[in-house]
């Protein structure tokens, strides 16, 4: 049988990788691609603890749902910022998008 | 070494490159196609771990919805199909040494946890788990009220979506 | 209706009606008029049908009707108020109703209702006359008062006051009654105040009035003090009495009723113009003649000596009280007489003659007349308020010949400017010689004789000397009112406008012919039993129910012929001698009595000028106004003002400038602005460093949580 260390150390480098991802990539698409995988590894988690945890207890399965809508809400308004942001300014690199700058 | 340990380990390997590549490789349709391989991999994680509906959900919503408008994305943004410059920024070595600190973290959490080498009790073979999902879904008692408010989110910011990428000229 | 209920009742009205007056119906003259001798006539009816009932009751001074209701909570007990009406109650309310009622109805015709607007008429000042065309010539014709609204409603306010007065059963709702008649008379004497003069004789009623009833509200509080109560009832217990009596006071060896009457007694001085207080009243002569009438015939005066008559039982247990009570009696109306006889306007005559006729009352009372003085208030406030509305008449009448010519200097009072009116103005005539008659005490025919008589009876019995003063007060009375008459009525006309002087409304001289019936068949009820040939055919009605006021029945008087033979000679003598000097008089020259210091009321006003207002105004201007406040209380503030000044300065240079200012201020501000300065640089603007940091600082926190504070 898979210990449940293996799944949790499973989702903890799918969301370092996600988190590099967000972290150093310059491509606005590539950070949303990023925040999709630690998304991903949270869900794992999720299912991994309704797994070793009681079974009958549907709750981990639940948070799992919501959180695939809440990806799907993130990414379609983040593709649209992205799109509306590459028509005002005809980029999609992060570092050029700075007028937050002081 | 049990089969189950090995089948884990080849699709976790597989779905770790696919999620690495991810995060690396330059042109980003690849990337698009390589997260696509990376929800695979843990949509087999979930059957793995018997939660079916998951791994049904993550198909269809992640691979078939998702990423499809990563891909149109993609393709909206991009003047020529292929990217100019770097794709990773300057300080993507600082943004490598967090990620890995926050591993290091987690791994750390998890080791300290004495639970963490629990195994996974029998399945129980009446178990319906899809039909006890929905029911727990729509069940008053239940989560039929942040199911809704999940739904009343989704509604939200596909409208918003739509407003913000609206071309007004 | 319960007589209780009635009593209740009956100072309602009035006051409904001033408040209807003021607040709604101010623009309709015809409609304040009505409401407001709508509401006198209902207080008048109620006072008819108490004074009936009461008339039914046997005994009725131990059964009077009252009724009292728990008003203010005390510890343990309760504040009562309510009503009493014992036979000396109804005699007043009979009087006052009748007054008041008359009265109101006299005003119609003296504020001209019906007449048009003034020309040039302005509120605050008497009316000037209207200009009409008439068949085509033009002619002046009196025009309405400006404010006639504005006059019922404080009338009928000040019926209210004197009605609350009368029915009370205990001294404070009785001397709320009081002070409301203080205002109005105060807003009445001032009723014209466009008229320097007016104003200041409301101002001078006021304060002196106000001195006495200060007096009286210590009196007033004393008697709380000492008894815990201030129901009249109550008060005049024997228990009660006798405690009062038994008590020292510790003032000039009064005992404690004594020192209460006394103190009551000077808020009467005040409020019925006794000596030395007695200075307001003519000059209230300023204001429209119904409210002098009002004020110092039927009603407030009366209200004055009202009080001292319900506060007897209480003021005859200190002799030194009561002799204090008959000297300024006696001693004020020999005085005023005298001031009488020296003066030309026609109403200022009749003002002194009223403060010399309270005088005989207040002097009866203090030589224990109770029953004589209870007589000569209501018989004098029939006559009195009847002479005043006869003189009003009189100067309307005048007015009306000053409209024909035009000439306005001629002054319609003065009584030098009239003489043969008797003619003109029949009805007034004859009605003003009967009040006149009655106030002289003309034998046998009129009320005023027989009160008279019995004062000077009581008199004689008791105190000689009070006697002879108020036999010479009344020779004199008889002497200025024949003087009167004659000059304004006898002879011939001496200028243009009074031979031009015609006969006043129905509305005026009805309540004239009203009042003179009662001037003369009041007296009848109150004829002596032994008194020759006529005792005996009426029945002493008033001594019987007038006594059962008090516990102690007083036993009426012995008779004696010297008073009797006195008052005939006085009464009849005065009036010859009034007419063979005055007979031929035509002028204020030819007159030989107008000596100074009569004329001049023996300078009691310079003398007060010099002794109160003379010192009072140098010392608020010298003491109070150069020294208290120019040099000390100034000087004080001129003081803090450089003080303060220099703290400010000191705590600005020292503290403000260069701990807050540079230190707090500037320095936070420096302190801001350098590390504002210093980090703007990891602003970059770029959203993956900011994640980054928000990264280290969550890692940093989550690290230091974990093996510091959850370890």
């Amino acid at each position: 049988m898979v210990p449940l260390s293996w799944y949790l150390i499973f989702s903890a480098i799918l969301f370092s990788i996600g988190l590099f991802g967000v972290l150093s990539r310059r491509n606005l698409v590539a950070i949303l691609l990023g925040i999709e995988l630690m998304l991903n590894s949270v869900n794992v988690n999720l299912a991994a603890f309704w797994r070793y945890g009681t079974v009958t207890n549907i709750t981990g399965q639940v948070f799992a749902i919501i959180v695939f809508a809440v990806a799907a809400a993130e990414v379609s308004v983040g593709l649209a910022l992205v799109i509306s942001v590459y028509r005002k300014r005809n980029t999609v690199i992060a570092d050029e998008i700075d007028m937050l700058k002081f | 070494m049990t089969i189950d340990q090995i089948i884990f380990l080849v699709v976790a390997v597989a779905t770790l490159i696919a999620a690495f590549r991810v995060v690396t490789t330059g042109n980003l349709i690849h990337a698009a196609f390589w997260l696509i391989a990376a929800l695979f991999g843990v949509a087999a994680i979930f059957a793995i771990l018997h939660a079916s509906f998951l791994a049904v959900v993550q198909v269809v919503v992640y691979i078939g919805a998702i990423s499809i408008l990563f891909i149109f994305a993609v393709m909206l943004t991009r003047k020529d199909m292929r990217d100019q410059g770097p794709q990773l920024n300057r300080n993507w070595g600082f943004g490598a040494f967090l990620a890995a600190l926050a591993l290091v973290g987690l791994v750390f959490l998890v080791h300290g946890w004495s639970g963490v080498t629990k195994t996974a009790p029998a399945f129980p073979s009446e178990f319906d788990a899809v039909s006890a999902l929905g029911n727990a879904l729509v069940s008053p008692d239940a989560y039929v009220l942040p199911f809704e408010v999940a739904s009343v989110l989704l509604v939200a910011a596909l409208v918003g979506a739509v407003y913000v990428a609206y071309n007004r000229k | 209706m319960s007589t209780e209920t009635i009593i209740w009742l009956i100072p309602l009205p009035p006051a409904l009606a001033f408040f209807l007056i003021v607040l709604f119906t101010n623009r309709n003259k015809a409609l304040s008029h009505t409401i407001a001798i709508g509401a006198a006539l209902l207080s008048w009816l109620g006072s008819m049908i108490v004074f009936a009932r009461a008339l039914g009751v046997e005994h009725f001074g131990e059964h009077p009707f009252e009724s009292s209701i728990n008003w203010l909570p005390l510890a343990g007990s309760w504040f009562k108020i309510g009503v009493l009406v014992d036979p000396l109650t109804a005699l007043t309310l009979f009087f006052v109703a009748w007054t008041v009622l008359m009265i109101f109805i006299y005003s119609v015709g003296y504020h001209n209702f019906g007449q048009p607007e003034g020309d040039h008429d302005q509120k605050g000042l008497p009316p000037h006359g209207a200009t009409v065309e008439e068949h085509g010539n033009k002619h002046v014709v009196p025009s309405v008062e400006p404010m006639y609204s504005r006059f019922f409603a404080f009338i009928g306010l000040f019926a209210f006051g004197m009605f609350t007065l009368v029915v009370s059963d205990n001294l404070l709702t009785l001397f709320i009654g009081w002070e409301i008649m203080g205002l109005c008379s105060y807003l009445l004497i001032g009723f014209w105040h466009g008229k320097k003069s007016a104003r200041d004789a409301a101002v001078k009623a006021f304060l002196t009035t106000r001195v006495g009833d200060v007096f009286m509200l210590l009196g007033i509080a004393y008697l709380y003090s000492v008894t815990g109560t201030l129901s009249f009832r109550e008060i005049f217990t024997e228990t009660t009495l006798h405690a009062l009596q038994l008590i020292p006071s510790g003032v000039l060896g009064f005992s404690t009723a004594g020192l209460i009457g006394l103190l009551l007694f000077i808020g009467t001085v005040g409020k019925s113009a006794q000596f030395p207080l007695h200075v307001w009243l003519p000059d209230a002569m300023e204001g429209p003649t119904p409210v002098s009438a009002m004020i110092h015939a039927a009603t407030m005066v009366s209200a004055g000596v009202y009080t001292v008559i319900r506060m007897f039982p209480l003021l005859s247990l200190d002799a030194q009280t009561m002799s204090v009570v008959a000297f300024i009696g006696a001693f004020t109306a020999l005085f005023a007489a005298t001031i009488a006889l020296a003066q030309n306007d026609i109403k200022r005559v009749l003002a002194y003659s009223t403060i010399s006729q309270l005088g005989f009352m207040i002097a009866a009372l203090g030589i224990g007349a109770y029953i004589a003085a209870i007589f000569h208030l209501i018989t004098h406030a029939f006559f009195k308020a009847l002479l005043f509305l006869g003189s009003g008449s009189v100067i309307h009448g005048m007015e009306h010949g000053v409209l024909h010519t035009g000439n306005h200097k001629v002054d319609p009072q003065d009584m030098f400017n009239m003489g043969g009116l008797k003619s003109k103005m029949p009805i007034t005539f004859w009605t003003f010689l009967i009040g006149g008659f009655a106030l002289s005490g003309f034998p046998i025919v009129t009320a005023g004789f027989w009160s008279k008589d019995e004062i000077l009876a009581d008199a004689f019995a008791h105190n000689l000397p009070v006697f002879i003063t108020l036999a010479i007060a009344a020779f004199l009375t008889a002497f200025y009112t024949m003087r009167q008459i004659t000059l304004t009525f006898l002879g011939e006309p001496r200028t243009e406008e009074a031979s031009h002087a015609h006969e006043t409304p129905w509305t005026m001289t009805f309540p004239l012919l009203v009042l003179s019936v009662l001037a003369i068949g009041y007296g009848w009820l109150g004829i002596p039993e032994d008194f020759p040939i006529l005792g005996g055919l009426l029945p002493n009605w008033l001594h019987e129910f007038a006594g059962a006021t008090l516990a102690h029945h007083p036993e009426a008087g012995e008779f004696h012929p010297v008073p009797l033979l006195t008052s005939f000679i006085v009464a009849l003598g005065g009036l010859a001698l009034g007419y063979l000097m005055y007979r031929n008089v035509n002028s204020s020259a030819e007159d030989k009595l107008q000596f100074g210091f009569l004329k001049n009321k023996y300078y009691v006003d310079e003398i007060y000028e010099a002794v109160f207002i003379k010192p009072v105004t140098w010392f608020a201007d010298k003491a109070v106004y150069q020294i208290m406040d120019k040099g000390f209380i100034d000087g004080i503030l001129h003081l803090f003002g450089p003080g303060t000044q220099g703290i400010g300065d000191a705590i600005r240079n020292y503290f403000d400038l260069p701990f807050i200012n540079r230190f707090l201020g500037d320095g936070s501000a420096n302190v801001t602005y350098f590390s504002g300065e210093k980090l703007r640089v990891i602003q970059t603007g770029r959203i993956q460093q900011y994640l980054m940091l928000a990264l280290i600082l969550f890692i940093a926190i989550g690290a230091v949580l974990y093996f510091f504070v959850f370890a």
